[in-house]
Parts: structure tokens; sequence; C-alpha cells
């Protein structure tokens, strides 16, 4: 008995020091923070904790006194048994390292940040930011040899993205994991503070509503604070999608489509160019996933907003004056180019004038740059990602060509006006590489055997007669043959999806995902097994770095191995985006 | 693939046939059947108009085939009916993330999940208009109600 007690007393030592070490402080440790741009701070401890215990202090000062904000303590979180202290829209106007302290008894935590400014002057009066949703290595390459093809080994032609002068690795690592997801990425590159997996523009706190965690200020409400600049938003999927919101919106929860439309359109970026129409609609209408009856184009139209509704429109709309446009395409995402362009699959029967991002992003510079002050433009080739995922890697590899002549359309802008940076990137990779070819010429109907590899690979045989870049099919004798290194279990079939995209699992009465039988009597398919997690649907995002690109003025700063939130500094630097540039 | 309707005639003789048996299946009703690409009208970007055959067949018995999309539980009384076999699960996105084709079955009781690999046929009464499912949230365009389904 003795012994026992002796025992349970070493254990409730050793939970008090882990606790110690539980409590959380957001902005959290090594944090870097644009000087004077709005953010909220919070304090998790582990357990209740009594006000009079607690004292939380920024370099030394009481917090109330450092910060010049009201601290606020909370006993009992809602649905937590813990206490908190927020102390909402702090900001720090002095460049410098902060060091906060919080204390509630033994609990104690430190973190320190780093404030920055940035220099007196704009180096670039325009930035267009470029970003393929999940563009990884294999993307690239294989874009270059299906657009330009490949002879003895050498590249028969480059794409845009090819000549760009400076690039950096990106890390993309998450708050909580060292993988990843669109929301946390492009809303590090947006806000320049890494967050949680499904969060944008704030840190992910412990209780269970999505839309009161810490927030910080995102690109878009810089450029509103301090700047005259027009912002631009061209994507292919639809608009409340991850990437596009992360310039606008504030959640946990990237689900929250309807009301990070709202988020949206409180913000009102000039150029708005995408799908989701069906989060503008009002809930009567049917289409709508909204849930009250705000109508949301309305809204735009009365803000005096240029609308267009298909490629057309989109075109006659380039002729208006007035800079403002609200091109909505579709009531979910745009289709991938091969469906659209092609093959006519998809949902190209309901919605068949769907604009491409190449043709987007022309219509959104001609109205952006009427702007004497300048402009920010970010470009989203969504499909990238979006077929990466359920491995259709031609759907993928077309929708990157696309994404790279809306490089060159970036880039020819900026030959006319050099004072434009251009960062082209992604926000994650995917677990896919290139290993040769598919030719269907071998003998046999094993199509496994007909994988080339090595000196067997030889090269593709696509053909661009009508030289528009793309191959003139993609279901050609010789391929290349992309394999993704992970995903459910799902039939290979060794050719290209002409039929639509991909399904290759469903899930079944025990909730795993098995392979879709749809492909099964494909001749040759070959049964894959996965290797993730069988409540996984379809391939995951990698780990692995993404390969920066940028051209123009500021563009020096990236180099060598970059955190994903460091990109956002140097945008704020580029822009100025420490100075009042308004009267 | 789907059966796009009855000729009159061959409804006629249906509803006949369901007349006689409805002193032994009073819940059952001829049903007419219907296919996913019959469902609206027009789908634009400003939304979706019900087809005349909804609108005419609203409150009516139908019959459709299609996948059965996984439900939060293997007993469940109701599920969504989608045309090609969907990767999603519809509760544990939110229905956000659903294409517009897609139907909602409310059964009139629980049935065992069928094989998402394969084609059921539902039978039941057909509502329209959006209308939020007070316990999960799930809002719907097109539902049918009194439902059962069988493999096909």
């Amino acid at each position: 008995m003795r012994g026992l007690l002796a025992i349970l007393t070493a254990t409730t030592v050793l939970a008090t020091s882990m606790t110690a070490s539980a409590t959380t402080i957001f902005p959290l440790d090594r944090a870097t923070i644009l000087t004077s741009s709005p953010f909220d701070v919070k304090v998790e401890f582990d357990g209740v904790v009594s006000a009079d215990d607690v004292s939380v202090t920024v370099n030394g000062k009481p917090a109330a006194e450092a910060l010049g904000k009201d601290v606020r303590f909370i006993e009992r979180e809602d649905g937590v048994e813990a206490s908190a202290v927020r102390i909402d829209g702090v900001l720090i106007a002095e460049p410098g390292t902060y060091t906060v302290v919080a204390k509630a008894g033994a609990e104690e935590k430190s973190v320190t940040w780093e404030v920055y400014g940035t220099p007196e002057t704009a180096q670039a009066k325009n930035v267009i930011f470029l970003i393929a949703d999940g563009l990884s290595v294999a993307h690239r390459t294989a874009a270059r040899i299906m657009s330009k093809g490949m002879t003895e080994g050498k590249a028969n032609g480059r794409l845009n993205m090819d000549d760009l002068d400076r690039m950096a690795f990106i890390g993309t690592s998450s708050t909580e994991a060292v993988a990843t997801d669109s929301a946390n990425t492009m809303s590090a590159y947006m806000t320049g503070h890494k967050t949680a997996v499904n969060a944008l523009g704030v840190y992910a706190d412990r209780t269970k509503d999505s839309l009161d965690d810490p927030k910080f200020e995102t690109l878009v409400e810089a450029l509103r604070r301090q700047t005259g600049k027009s912002v631009g938003i061209v994507t292919t999927s639809e608009l409340q999608d991850a990437t596009p919101a992360a310039l606008f919106a504030h959640t946990r929860r990237r689900a929250d489509k309807a009301e990070i439309n709202t988020m949206i359109y409180d913000l009102k970026p000039e150029v708005i160019l995408g799908g989701g129409s069906a989060y503008f609609l009002p809930q009567a209408t049917p289409g709508s996933k909204r849930k009250d009856d705000i109508d949301h184009i309305k809204l735009y139209q009365d803000a005096g907003y240029t609308f267009a509704t298909t490629a057309g429109e989109l075109a006659a709309a380039s002729g208006s004056n007035t800079g403002k446009l609200l091109g909505l395409f579709h009531t979910g995402n745009l289709d991938t180019t091969l469906d659209r362009e092609f093959l006519k699959k998809g949902t190209v029967d309901k919605f068949p004038e769907q604009p491409g991002l190449v043709a987007m992003t022309e219509a959104a510079l001609g109205q952006l740059a009427k702007n004497a002050e300048g402009f920010v433009l970010v470009v989203e080739a969504a499909n990238v990602d979006k077929m990466s995922h359920p491995l259709d890697w031609d759907r993928a590899v077309v929708d990157t060509i696309e994404f790279d002549k809306a490089v060159g359309v970036a880039r020819e802008f900026a030959e006319k006006n050099p004072d434009t940076l251009i960062v082209v990137t992604g926000d994650h990779t995917h677990g896919v590489s290139i290993i040769g070819t598919v030719d269907d010429e071998k003998e046999g109907m094993d199509m496994r055997e007909k994988v080339g590899t090595y000196a067997d690979a030889g090269f593709p045989n696509y053909v661009d007669e009508n030289g528009d870049g793309y191959p003139d099919r993609v279901d050609v004798s010789r391929r290349l043959f992309l394999a993704a290194n992970n995903g459910p279990d799902h039939y290979e079939t060794f050719r290209p999806k002409l039929d639509g995209p991909f399904v290759p699992a469903i899930q079944d009465e025990n909730k795993k995902y098995i392979a879709n039988e749809a492909y099964k009597d494909v001749p040759g398919a070959v049964l894959v097994e996965g290797n993730i997690p069988r409540d996984g649907d379809t391939g995951v995002h990698a780990v692995d770095d993404v390969v920066l690109q940028a051209t123009g003025p500021g563009s020096e700063r990236f180099k060598g191995y970059m955190e994903q939130s460091d990109v956002y500094r140097v945008i704020a630097e580029t822009l100025a985006l420490g100075v009042k540039q308004t009267q | 693939m789907i059966s796009t309707g009855f000729s009159r005639r061959q409804a006629l003789t249906v509803m006949g046939g369901a007349a006689l048996s409805l002193t032994l299946h009073p819940t059952r009703a001829a049903a007419q059947t219907i296919a996913f690409d019959e469902l609206y009208g027009k789908i634009s970007v400003l939304g979706l108009t019900f087809s005349d055959k909804v609108l005419a067949l609203k409150g009516e018995r139908v019959a459709m085939r299609g996948f059965m999309a996984p439900p939060l539980k293997a007993e469940a009384d109701f599920f969504v009916l989608t045309e090609i076999p969907m990767a999603l699960c519809p509760f544990c996105s939110s229905d956000a993330d659903w294409p517009d084709d897609i139907i909602v079955v409310y059964l009139d009781r629980a049935q065992t999940f069928e094989q998402a690999n394969g084609i059921i046929e539902v039978s039941g009464t057909l509502e329209v208009g959006s209308w939020t499912d007070p316990e999960t949230g799930f809002v719907s365009l097109l539902r049918i109600v009194g439902a059962n389904f069988s493999a096909v």
C-alpha cells in the first residue's frame, strides 16, 4: 500500500510537469509578423486556473500595457474544461523581437515573435502570383514533354515557367504535422503565418466553433489597409475553395464555404473569376448552397461590377471600363482543360461555355491594369490537384500546360510593365513520378509488360500538329507513364480516361474504400493494392518541397530553402506593405 | 442503361396491376421511372430548374436507378442516390461538396447498405423543393421518401 502511494505521488508530479508544458500561445513560437498588421493573441491553459494566478507579459511588461489592448480572461472556454486569455486586434508598430510569457500557477509557456518592417519604397507596383494547386516536379516534366516533345534526350521546346530567373525550395508542412493541405499552405503564402490543416487565416484553437479562432491579417486585408491597389482572383475551382479563399478568409474549417463567400464580398476584390456560383445564390434558388436569403450576385452588381457567366460574356466584359468584374462560370468547379477543350466530358454538357485559365487571366489583367496604383492578381490552376487526387494524370498534366500558358500571359504583361513581380509555384506536392512510357505496340495483351522503363521507355509519340501547345490527343500509342507512390485500392488501366475523370475507389459498407469495379474490365487492367489507410478515398498530398520560381523586381529575395510563410514577407517587402501608401 | 419511362399503355397496365394489389400492399402504388438526366430542365450558373417530368411527378410514386453513396451507418434510413459511384461520404464532408444531380432517399424502414459497386433501384414518393434535414443539416432539392430499394 505504501509502495502504491509512492508511485501515485511520483506519477502526479510527472503529470504536473507535463501539464506545465501544455500551455499554448497563439501566434506560435517563431511567428513572423508584419508591422502594424492586426492579429489576435490567445493563451490556452491546460486546465481551469484562477484569474488571480494568471499573468501574461510581453518583453517583461504586462500584456495590456505592452500591447495597449484589453486582456480578456475566460475561466472556462466553451466546451472545454480549461481557461484561456484572449487579446484581440493586437498590432505592433515597432519591428523587433517580442517574447511573450504566460503563467498560471505552475503552468508557464514562452514564445518569441519576430515583428518585421519593410523598405520605405516599393520595389514593384504589381504582383502576379500564379499557383498550380499540387504542382509537383512530375507535372512540370510531363507538361514539357507532352507539350513540346523530346528528341535524343533534349526537350524540343521550353515551358514559360522554364525561363523564370529565381527559385527556392518551399517547405509546406503544417503547424500540427509534416503533412499539409491547400488551406494551410495557401494561407501561409497569403498571410505569413503557418497554421493547421483545414485552417485559413487563423490559428487552430481548441474550441469547436470554426469562426472564433485567433485571426491574423491576409494579404488582401494588408493591401486594403496600406495601399490603393486593386485585387484580382482567378481560379478554375469554386471561388470559396481553400486556395482562393486564403486571400480573404478567417476560419478553422475550409468547408465553411457560404461564410467564406461573405468574407470575399466584405473585401470586394476588383476581379473575381471562377466557379462556385452556388454560394452566390440565395437559398430559395434551386442549386444554391447558401443557408440564407442573400443574393451575392445582386450585391456585386449593385456595387458596380460587370457580370459574366460564359466565355462570350467574359470577352464582352473585357471591353467595359468599370475595373470591376465578376465572372461565375460554374455552380461548382470548372471542368478540366482536357474535358473542356477536347473530350467534352465531365460536366461540359451542362456548362458548355466555360472559359479557360488563359482567357480569365487576360480578362483580369485587362481590368486590373486600369488602376494606376497597381494590383495583386492571384491565378490558380485548381485542377492540377483535383485530378492528381484521383490519380488522373493526363487531366492533371494537360491542366499544367494550361497553367503554363497563363504564366506566358503574365510574362507578356511583365515585359510591357517591368515593375511587376511574377511568382510561379504550387501550394504542396503530390506523390507522383514519371517512370517511363506505356507502348501499345509491344506484343501481347498484358498491359504491365507494355510499360517501358530505362532504355525500353523510348520517347512518347504525342503530336501537336495545330501548334496550340496541347497534344492533339493524349491516347497516343506510346505515352508517358505517370505512377502514384500512394493511393487506395484501384485498377491501373495504363490508359487515359477518355470517358470522364477517374474515380479510383468507392466506399463499401464498412466505410473502407475499395477499387471501383467500373475499370475492372478495361483490357489489361491490374488491381493495385492501396498503401494508405482504407478510409482514404484518393491519393494524398506529398510532404516533398515545392519548387517556387519568380522573376521581376523583388524576386532576388527567393533563394535556397524557405518556409511557405516566408514567401509572404517577400511580397510584403517588395510592395513595402509596412508603409502607408494612401492618403 | 436506365429506362426512360413507360409508354402510356404500359403505365396504365402497371397502374391497373397496382390498383389490384392495393388491398394486399396498401403502401405500394404504381411507380413511374425517372432517370438522372431527366431531373433538371436547365442547369446554369444562375441556378437549376426542375424538368417538366419532375414537376409532373411531384408527390407521385417513382422508381429510380443509381448508386448508393455510403450512409453514416450500415443500417440507415436515409442515403444519397447518385448517377455514378461516388468517392464522397455525405456526412464526412458537408453537403457543399456534392454535385447537383443527386437524390436523397428516405427509407420507410432502415435497410442494410448495398455494395457501392452495384446498381440499385429505389421506389418511393418524389418530393420536390429545398429541404434541410433537421437532424443532419443536409440540404436537398429532390427526395424520394417512404422509399425502399433493391439490388438490380
